[in-house]
């Protein structure tokens, strides 16, 4: 069946054959870089606009590839030294290079449901990089590859999914991708980073790290945000989370099952939300998960850009 | 546990009347007590050879009594009051076992200070000492202690208790954090804006006096924002020192709803009413301070139905020259320890106003039940800590003979019929 | 919007198995003779069916020649499409070829020859994959109506056909039976 929607903002809105499309499109683009000449013509005379209001240097980079590969033009916008800095809106920034016609934005933003914003504001595809802790697609794709190439299936394998959940774009959008696609999920964490509620979205809770990776298939680490969690009253202290919640490889040979796979959105703080020893170790897939970034984003991209939806054939 | 475990030689109590609510005795009996543990009791039971006999006949011999509010003001304050002398204190006034606030120098808030008073205890305790961990750092009220690691570390509790803790996120985000440990969150329940500034209960007596009060509105604004929290989190909240008739209400309607809440009472709230402050001695000054004969109706008449859950003294010592003066200035909080059980006997169980047993249950098993702690009943097998009381002593309070370092007592010449007779721990007596 | 789907029916029968089978045997004799041997040949066959063609023709190769069987590459040439914008993207499937085609003589392989655009696209492919010594087509069925110069270097049949008729290629290996069949769309 056809790729049919103007945009990628959400895992929620996907069903479960639309995100396998999507990740056997990927699949089946990892072979580009492997050749010499990383570049087929698929979206010859594209323009694809990256506009990243939060800074990221590796989903940026990952977009940028992705659509050099396919052989697209690729204009980097980052907000500061530019016109938002100078105050403009983010809707009128859109409004503005959405006038110079391009064919993709690709948008990465602290406020939730700033990707749909836009998506309502311009004609040309929107590819939703990161809303706030509101979801981010390709992140989710990816990791749904990486698992898929590994495990040599999807459905009925266990996967949970450690830190803070609450400001998570990233377990939000896998939450949503591993239900559809017959997963079982749980969350874990302190009590205080754990949204409420969130066992309605159909994943389990386990509140210590010992119970949530005993007998699953994968553990995905997140990342620690500390720069707001002390002054939040959500966590004592990072040294507290770390003695409790973090992956060592002590903990992870006590309780999870031997052939467990490790993964991570990335960037790593090594010492905190996992040990050095484990995030370089024969498990981790947090490496694999780059490679399959850019083949992801090169799946998304060529949907997208690659047919005029709405339009007659 | 203390310099005075003897330990290994049997003991044999005899004869008297064994008070157990949570194995629901209420018999004559022998209890007998081998390598510090109970090991039987029954109406005649034979003693063993070297066995020292205590004849309890026409006493009343309870589970070990536990006092969940306790300052021992060691480390940092050692002139009010240390281990040493504090479970001295407790010992004499037929407690086993207390548990110490958090408001030390420094603060309870890390587990090098939880480790220290563990390690006094050990040493120097004479009852079984159990430390509640700070909620917030400092008792500050901004950032979490590390309270996963004072649990490990052995705190039964976590409470900013001589403070509330203001910031209601803070506090929600505190009981939400500890939920996986089991362990409850104690509220000094107090809005301080309100409270800022007095020394006294508003109403007539602090009208007359021309000192500012703290309206009953100050404590129950608390009350009921903690039991909503805690109906929102799911934590097992536990309200210290009521002191008014509206918070043994919203308790009341909190339990009723399905909260996990509790509270305590302390024995001064129980029986002193604001008129006591009429001569303005500071002993009389504490927080949250006396009420109104209304308010220690209700708290007497929650008590025994359960509504309130136990006793704790919220012994507070503080030296001579802090409880003298001017009563704006002094400190608030007075001992209790060594007056708890004979002021409840005397002018509770004896008036009838609550029975002996609800009593012992309140000062024995219930705390133990509420805080998870060991003892609070005498079953075989469980570790020998007993409260042996007398109902017909005689005596006088004496402030100068007490244990503790501290003298701050309003009970001081009362004259008060019933009183602990004998405290064991662990099978060793502490105090006769 | 994607045009109606026309109903095909079965018009008539251009090679039987026999017929498809003595095609596959005769082409491979004319690579080797063409090539002057099996030395520096490669297989790259156009999904779907002309990936089963070339495993065909690299097996009978080996048979004939004795030598080992030949190394055989699977392209697709979604991504070289010059239609891309004009219908959605069909599905993706992965180009797997795991052998270098630099210096080699490759032999493309597809089930029909039509327009020449697919070849086209394959040979821009190939070009990106590497730098061969040589590109060679092998085609099962040659249709005409060419829009672009392509020409192949082996045919199994040459068959005119008008443009509304359609070739269908059946291989045993998906179809079942191996059969090439013109059809022509039902009159609605």
């Amino acid at each position: 069946m056809p790729w049919t929607r103007k945009d990628l903002l959400a895992m929620r809105d996907l069903d479960a054959a639309e995100i396998t499309l999507l990740i056997d499109t990927a699949a089946s683009l990892q072979e580009i870089a492997t050749r010499e000449i990383k570049k087929v013509p698929a979206l010859r005379g594209k323009t694809i606009v990256n506009l990243f209001y939060e800074a990221s240097t590796r989903t940026r980079t990952s977009f940028e590839i992705a659509g050099k590969w396919l052989s697209a033009d690729v204009i980097n916008f980052s907000s500061s030294g530019s016109s938002a800095s100078k105050g403009e809106s983010f809707v009128d920034t859109a409004k503005n290079i959405a006038a110079m016609s391009p064919d993709v934005v690709v948008v990465r933003h602290s406020a939730a449901g700033a990707a749909a914003l836009l998506a309502r504001e311009l004609t040309c595809g929107v590819v939703n990089a990161g809303d706030g802790a509101h979801e981010h697609p390709t992140q989710a794709l990816l990791d749904l590859l990486t698992i898929r190439e590994k495990k040599g299936h999807l459905d009925g394998l266990h996967v949970a999914i450690v830190g803070d959940i609450a400001h998570s774009r990233v377990a939000r959008s896998n939450i949503h991708g591993m239900r559809k696609l017959g997963m079982t999920v749980t969350v874990a964490g302190p009590p205080t980073l754990i949204p409420p509620f969130v066992q309605e979205l159909g994943v389990k809770v386990a509140y210590r790290l010992e119970d949530a990776i005993r007998d699953v298939d994968v553990i995905m680490m997140l990342r620690l945000q500390h720069e707001r969690m002390m002054a939040a009253g959500l966590i004592p202290s990072l040294r507290e989370y770390a003695h409790y919640w973090g992956l060592t490889l002590d903990r992870l040979q006590a309780h999870a099952r031997p052939d467990v796979l490790i993964m991570h959105p990335g960037p790593v703080n090594r010492g905190i939300e996992i040990s050095p020893e484990v995030a370089d170790g024969p498990y981790s897939l947090i490496l694999d998960q780059v490679a399959k970034g850019v083949a992801v984003r090169m799946g998304v991209l060529l949907l997208l850009a690659g047919s005029k939806t709405g339009e007659a054939a | 546990m203390s310099a005075r475990v003897t330990g290994g030689t049997a003991l044999l109590v005899k004869n008297g009347r064994v008070i157990d609510p949570a194995n629901g005795v209420d018999a004559v009996q022998d209890v007998l007590v081998e390598s510090n543990t109970i090991t039987q009791m029954d109406p005649k039971l034979p003693a063993p050879e070297g066995a020292e006999i205590v004849d309890a006949t026409g006493k009343i011999v309870c589970p070990g009594f536990i006092d969940i509010h306790v300052h021992l003001r060691e480390p940092g304050y050692e002139y009010k009051e240390t281990v040493a002398t504090g479970t001295r204190a407790a010992a004499a006034g037929g407690f086993t076992a207390v548990c110490c606030m958090a408001n030390t120098d420094p603060v309870n808030d890390n587990r090098s200070v939880t480790d220290y008073i563990l390690a006094r205890a050990r040493s120097e305790g004479v009852v079984r000492v159990h430390p509640i961990g700070a909620v917030t750092r400092g008792l500050r009220g901004e950032e979490l202690a590390e309270l996963a690691e004072l649990a490990e570390a052995g705190c039964v509790a976590f409470s900013d208790d001589g403070k509330p803790v203001m910031n209601a996120s803070l506090y929600r985000h505190a009981m939400e954090y500890v939920l996986p440990f089991g362990v409850p969150v104690i509220s000094h329940a107090e809005d301080a804006h309100l409270t800022r500034g007095t020394s006294m209960n508003e109403g007539v007596v602090s009208t007359e006096l021309g000192l500012d009060g703290a309206p009953a509105a100050a404590e129950d604004v608390m009350v009921a924002r903690d039991i909503l929290l805690a109906e929102l989190t799911g934590a097992h909240i536990h309200i210290a020192h009521l002191s008014t008739a509206g918070a043994v209400r919203l308790v009341r309607d909190g339990k009723s709803r399905g909260v996990h809440v509790t509270a305590e009472v302390t024995p001064h709230h129980l029986v002193l009413t604001e008129d006591a402050v009429r001569e303005y001695d500071p002993n009389t000054k504490m927080s949250p301070p006396l009420r109104t004969k209304r308010d220690t109706e209700a708290l007497v008449e929650g008590l025994v139905d359960g509504t309130i859950d136990c006793i704790a003294t919220d012994h507070a010592p503080h030296a001579l020259s802090e409880k003298e003066g001017e009563f704006d200035h002094a400190a608030f909080g007075i001992v209790g320890l060594e007056t708890a059980v004979a002021v409840l006997l005397d002018r509770l169980v004896r008036p009838g106003w609550i029975p002996l047993s609800t009593l012992v249950a309140r000062m024995s098993s219930d705390p133990a039940r509420l805080l998870n702690l060991p003892g609070g009943r005498l079953t075989a097998g469980a570790p020998a800590d007993i409260t042996i009381l007398d109902l017909d002593a005689e005596h006088v309070v004496e402030p100068a003979r007490f244990r503790s370092r501290s003298r701050n007592t309003p009970f001081g010449g009362w004259r008060l019929r019933g009183a602990p007779w004998m405290t064991i721990v662990g099978g060793s007596v502490v105090s006769r | 919007m994607s045009q109606p789907l026309d109903r095909f029916r079965e018009k008539a029968q251009v090679l039987d198995e026999a017929a498809l089978d003595r095609a596959l045997t005769r082409i491979p004799h004319e690579i080797l003779e063409r090539n002057g041997g099996a030395k520096d040949l490669a297989f790259v066959g156009l999904r779907t069916r002309g990936v089963t063609l070339a495993q065909r023709l690299a097996a009978a190769i080996a048979r004939i020649d004795g030598s080992t069987t030949l190394p055989v590459g699977a392209l697709d040439i979604t991504l070289y499409r010059d239609d891309l914008g004009m219908r959605g993207i069909p599905v993706v499937r992965a180009t797997e070829i795991p052998f270098s085609i630099k210096g080699k003589a490759v032999i493309l392989v597809d089930d029909v020859l039509f327009t020449g655009r697919t070849i086209r696209a394959a040979l821009d492919a190939i070009i990106d994959l590497g730098r061969p010594q040589s590109v060679q087509l092998a085609i099962l069925i040659d249709r005409g109506h060419r829009e672009l110069p392509i020409r192949p270097d082996y045919v199994g049949k040459n068959l005119p056909t008008s443009r509304r008729e359609s070739v269908a290629v059946r291989l045993r290996e998906h179809d079942g039976e191996d059969r090439v069949v013109i059809e022509e769309p039902e009159e609605v």
